[in-house]
């Protein structure tokens, strides 16, 4: 089967093609194109990981350019790795495409919206299993703008279309970085295959600082993508986007291409230090910010989405401090529970018709179900046992314990804290407690099955996927957990999502602490959260500046470049105007002056010939 | 073959002129046909290219005026004969996009078809009085199209035109007469001379010629500070003449340089190659603030062509195989591209009347399909992926890593800032025109038409085949790159 694994991304894009042609005369019937495809492509996909489970593996590739004598190959490459991310992708594409079914019902828009969600899946698994940096940069780019697109579908508001330009503008910077990596590594190796590049890398031939500034290079891009600080304030506008957009690309996959990058070109961090120190402090960095930040939100997809970047930085964390296999499962199950939440998001939005948590408030009644799988999905995030998250966080944990970074762990801890304490915040805001406003729960009802099967589905691997921890990163080539290291951390872990849960708790659900009071004693930090660090205020500067120094361009070129042709053809002009009364037309004083020209030329060759 | 290229459509302009002066729709049908005729011709030399070796083909060659060495010298190579497609290509564009010219309508098409022939002609010429005659007639047709058919200062974009691409062909004359008498050959042949000059040209006059040479050629790509024509002649010119400029007429400059200017004065080219980095990287960055400042939708087309060109001068001055297929690469991508982008201003242009982007808004929902190739040719200027500006770039600026100097890598680094204002002018140029909802006037405007699509569609497709499966072009220009690059001596 690995030999055939092309197959898995050409079917969304089959069903992109069927989409935009077809599409419009099958009306919302056309999502079916879609789900079958990625049903298609899930089976498809755990036939090969089952295969690849086996020992099997496949690389593949035809020719596909030549400049001078270089010949460029695009192909693919499947092994375990690529097998593991592919499963999990075209898992949770499925769901989320048939949870569009019902969530997307009666959208204008409503073919466009698969289409492009079918072109980012296709984008997505050509990205895991691309065996080249150019295919990878493509599928990478073909991603960002799907993303795009998405985060764009109510264009009509403008606020949306400018979280989109927002989103591609501010990855676009980090994508420049991923570039001048690729091209540094294709200068000094003479070739764009990975297996190529890293071959060369792990056998030493290139130079270190080469090595540490191609690192960083690449890193940059993944700083873009993953959101990680300060890159990362293109993220949480991005939830402009319908809600299964947010939990497909801003949660589940696209934003963990960048995870993936490093982990891709893992040998080249390891020969680069200092550079994979930076993955492990912007890692920490980002985790933690994030998770202040989501303290204090109240809309339920920002807090969703800043969790969802303090997760990234988790897996940058691990990557860093060299938990490889750490990092990658934190990846799967992360992308599990977290398009659960997200899902789950969705069908309380489609029930009440607000983002805003505070207008919330015992939907558990109403929305039973939808309520259980956000609860399972929050346990996870959290940390809890036996849930996805607590394995995979705790992997986390484990790894940045053993290695030097002291002080990144206890950043690391004290975020697990923060995650229990706003997760358990946002379920008690917005499914406990006596609803806040009569006619926001009295119109809600639980979603159709549609979008709740796939929600139950997703339960099973949020719930389980934990337990396959150990064989997973044994799986993926990494190296197992550090067991007597393990148990004093995992006691640590829990207590610190406990503690989160029961401050939360405190606040949100006794009441013991009134939460005004608490805003009011911490003034200044919650000011700090409520801003998000000021961060957005940097990135507005910045974009200032550029608008400024091209606006100065343009009136430069204006007045001072052009001014100075048409000062030059004045003067011209007052000398000739002679000349130009001889002439009648345009025609004739083109001919002179070519005539004109023909014995100046001829004149200045014979003086300048006499001289040379 | 090559001769039917430049004459069939000289040939038609004759009939086309003898009709009366009504029977517009037997005009333009014929205008059509004629237009068609070449791209029919490339078409079956297609094949005949194979994988573009060095040497010519398709070749002609008849002394003209034997006393002077004058020579009626055609042929193709890997690197004219895309060119000499995309000529064919965008002229029947061009056309078809005419059809909606109400005044002096066969003058028009007549002078269209002249502009062609004289168009395939640069691109086919291998003899330096022909190549001159034919730059030099490119110009006639094009000053009467923008001053008789062109906007409100149609004459003033019109006499900055002709006079500053006349002034640059000067210079460049000296430089052609130079080489003549110094490879005393009695020839005009342009590989002849290339292939003497080097041992034959003093030493000391190596840089001149080349810099007159330069000066011509610079002037019609535009590089920087010598493009300011360029954004006033295409708001002025109509719609179809916007896209021959910047679709053909920008490559006639960088045309020259790959064929002419470098492999004749190679040692003058390695002189030059640093001072033409830099001016390729000035036009990138510039081109793309200038563009990103323009509140003219036609302008900010116009920009974004000078920010493109700067890819094809920094290519040819890094000078190694991945540069130069690059920048070759590059005149073909932004060719599409660009005429994309102007026909599709002239749609918007054509149901709003204006081109003031800020009141342009919300087009995505008045016009859907228009709006979507909008976006397709944004993306596509853009550099996205899988479309040609993309592979171009990329391969551009790979090659200029692969000099390996410092002061390539350093160039590399400071070109990207031009690639994030790219995206940001693109970016914003799409926010402005789709975005939102249409003011009430615009609300209900006719979506693209047939015929708009019929121009459009092909560019797409075009930009889509070259984008995901560049080998089509670069099979070809590889060979006569590499040779080019064994002339230069370079990397």
């Amino acid at each position: 089967m690995p030999q055939h694994a092309w197959i898995i991304p050409a079917l969304p894009l089959a069903s992109y093609a069927l989409t935009v042609f077809v599409g419009r005369r099958l009306g919302e019937r056309a999502a079916y194109i879609g789900i079958a495809a990625l049903g298609l492509a899930t089976v498809l996909a755990f036939w090969t990981l089952a295969a690849v489970g086996g020992g099997a593996s496949a690389a593949m590739s035809v020719p596909w350019l030549r400049l001078g004598d270089w010949e460029i190959r695009m192909g693919f490459q499947v092994g375990r790795l690529e097998a593991a991310v592919l499963a999990m992708v075209t898992l949770v594409s499925w769901m989320i495409f048939i949870f569009s079914k019902g969530y997307m019902h009666g959208d204008a828009r409503f073919n466009r919206f698969y289409a492009h969600l079918s072109l980012f899946v296709t984008g997505m698994l050509t990205l895991v299993m691309a065996d080249n940096f150019l295919l990878f940069f493509v599928a990478w780019e073909i991603m960002g703008l799907c993303s795009y697109l998405l985060i764009g579908h109510w264009f009509e508001e403008v606020e949306n279309a400018r979280a989109a330009f927002k989103a591609f503008l501010v990855t676009r910077l980090g994508d420049v970085g991923l570039l001048l990596g690729i091209w540094t590594l294709a200068a000094a190796t003479g070739s764009l295959r990975f297996a190529d590049i890293l071959e060369k890398v792990e056998a030493g031939e290139l130079s270190g600082s080469l090595v540490t500034v191609a690192a960083l290079l690449l890193f940059m891009g993944a700083v873009g993508k993953s959101a990680q600080v300060p890159l990362h304030i293109w993220l949480p506008d991005a939830m402009a986007g319908p809600t299964p957009v947010s939990a497909l690309i801003h949660a589940a996959t696209m934003v963990a291409a960048g995870v993936f990058l490093v982990g891709r070109t893992y040998p080249l961090f390891e020969a680069a230090p200092a550079a994979l120190a930076t993955v492990a402090y912007i890692g920490a960095v980002t985790a933690l910010v994030a998770a202040l930040i989501a303290t204090v939100q109240t809309d339920i997809k920002k807090t969703l989405a800043y969790s969802t970047m303090s997760q990234l930085g988790y897996m940058m964390l691990a990557m860093g401090v060299g938990g490889f296999a750490a990092g990658l499962f934190h990846l799967e199950a992360h992308a599990f529970f977290k398009a659960l939440l997200f899902l789950a998001a969705g069908s309380v939005i489609h029930a009440v018709h607000t983002q805003d948590m505070h207008r919330m408030g015992g939907l558990i009644g109403p929305l039973r179900l939808t309520g259980l799988t956000f609860l399972a999905g929050a346990l996870a995030l959290a940390g809890i046992p036996p849930f996805a998250g607590f394995f995979s966080k705790d992997a986390v944990l484990v790894a940045v314990h053993a290695s030097p970074y002291r002080a990144l762990f206890w950043v690391a801890l004290f975020t697990a804290f923060l995650t229990a304490y706003y997760m358990t915040r946002a379920a008690a805001l917005t499914f406990f407690g006596r609803p806040r406003e009569r006619e926001v729960i009295e119109h809600a009802h639980e979603s159709p099955p549609v979008m709740t099967a796939p929600l139950l589905v997703l339960v099973v691997p949020t719930a389980l996927f934990g337990f396959l921890g150990p064989w997973f990163q044994a799986f993926v080539g990494g190296h197992e957990a550090h067991g007597a290291e393990a148990a004093p951390v995992q006691a640590l872990a829990i207590g610190a999502a406990v503690a989160g849960i029961l401050v939360a708790w405190a606040i949100y659900g006794f009441r013991a602490l009134d939460r005004r009071t608490a805003i009011r004693l911490l003034k200044p930090l919650y000011v700090l959260f409520k801003e998000k660090f000021f961060f957005d205020h940097l990135g507005l500067a910045v974009a200032r500046l550029g608008m400024l120094l091209s606006l100065a361009v343009g009136a430069f070129d204006r007045l001072v470049v052009d001014g100075l042709v048409n000062g030059v053809a004045w003067l011209v002009l007052l000398i000739g105007r002679g000349a130009r009364a001889l002439t009648a037309g345009s025609a004739q004083a083109y001919a002179l002056v070519m005539l004109a020209g023909v014995v100046i030329g001829l004149f200045i060759y014979q003086v300048l010939g006499r001289v040379g | 073959m090559l001769s039917l290229l430049i004459f069939l459509p000289l040939l038609a302009a004759v009939p086309i002129l003898l009709l009366p002066a009504g029977r517009e729709q037997e005009i333009k049908r014929l205008a059509t046909a004629a237009a068609a005729a070449p791209v029919l011709l490339v078409a079956l030399m297609w094949p005949g290219l194979g994988a573009g070796g060095p040497g010519f083909l398709y070749e002609v060659r008849v002394p003209w005026v034997p006393s002077l060495g004058i020579e009626y010298h055609l042929g193709v190579d890997g690197i004219s004969f895309p060119l000499v497609a995309l000529s064919a290509l965008v002229f029947l564009v061009a056309v078809l996009a005419s059809y909606g010219i109400r005044e002096r309508v066969k003058e028009y098409f007549a002078l269209v078809l002249v502009l062609e022939a004289a168009v395939m002609g640069v691109f086919t010429a291998l003899d330096y009085v022909l190549f001159y005659l034919f730059f030099e007639l490119v110009l006639v047709p094009m000053y009467f199209l923008i001053a008789i058919w062109g906007g409100p200062r149609r004459e003033y974009a019109a006499i900055k035109f002709i006079i500053y691409t006349m002034a640059g062909s000067l210079l460049m004359l000296i430089g052609i007469l130079a080489l003549y008498f110094h490879t005393g050959a009695n020839t005009f042949s342009i590989p002849e001379i290339a292939r003497r000059a080097p041992e034959l040209v003093p030493p000391s006059w190596r840089l001149w010629v080349f810099l007159a040479l330069f000066a011509g050629f610079a002037v019609k790509v535009p590089v920087w500070p010598l493009h300011t024509w360029l954004p006033d002649a295409h708001v002025e010119a109509p719609t179809p003449i916007s896209v021959i400029l910047a679709a053909l007429l920008l490559k006639m400059g960088t045309y020259g340089l790959v064929r002419i200017t470098h492999p004749t004065l190679p040692e003058a080219a390695r002189e030059f190659a640093a001072a033409l980095a830099v001016l390729g990287v000035v036009n990138i960055i510039y081109g793309a603030l200038a563009a990103m400042a323009q509140r003219d939708f036609k302008k900010l087309v116009a920009y974004s062509s000078v920010s493109h060109m700067g890819y094809v001068l920094l290519g040819l001055a890094a000078g190694t195989a991945a540069a130069v297929n690059g920048a070759v690469f590059q005149m073909v991508a932004h060719g599409l591209i660009s005429a994309m982008l102007f026909l599709l201003v002239g749609v918007f242009y054509d149901r709003t009347h204006t081109r003031e982007m800020e009141r342009l808004h919300g087009m995505y929902l008045a016009t859907p399909t228009a709006g979507v190739i909008l976006a397709f040719a944004g993306l596509a200027n853009l550099g996205l992926p899988a479309l040609p500006g993309f592979v171009a770039e990329f391969f551009t600026l790979q090659g200029v890593m692969q000099v390996g100097t410092g002061f390539f890598t350093r160039i590399a680094y400071v070109t990207v800032i031009g690639i994030v204002f790219t995206a940001a002018f693109n970016l914003l140029m799409m926010h402005r025109v789709l975005m939102g909802r249409p003011r009430e006037e615009f609300a209900a405007l006719p979506d693209a038409t047939p015929r708009e699509l019929a121009t459009l569609v092909p560019l797409m497709a075009a930009s889509l085949l070259l984008g995901v499966w560049p080998a089509v072009i670069m099979r070809m220009t590889n060979g006569p790159v590499s040779e080019f690059i064994r002339i230069l001596g370079g990397a």
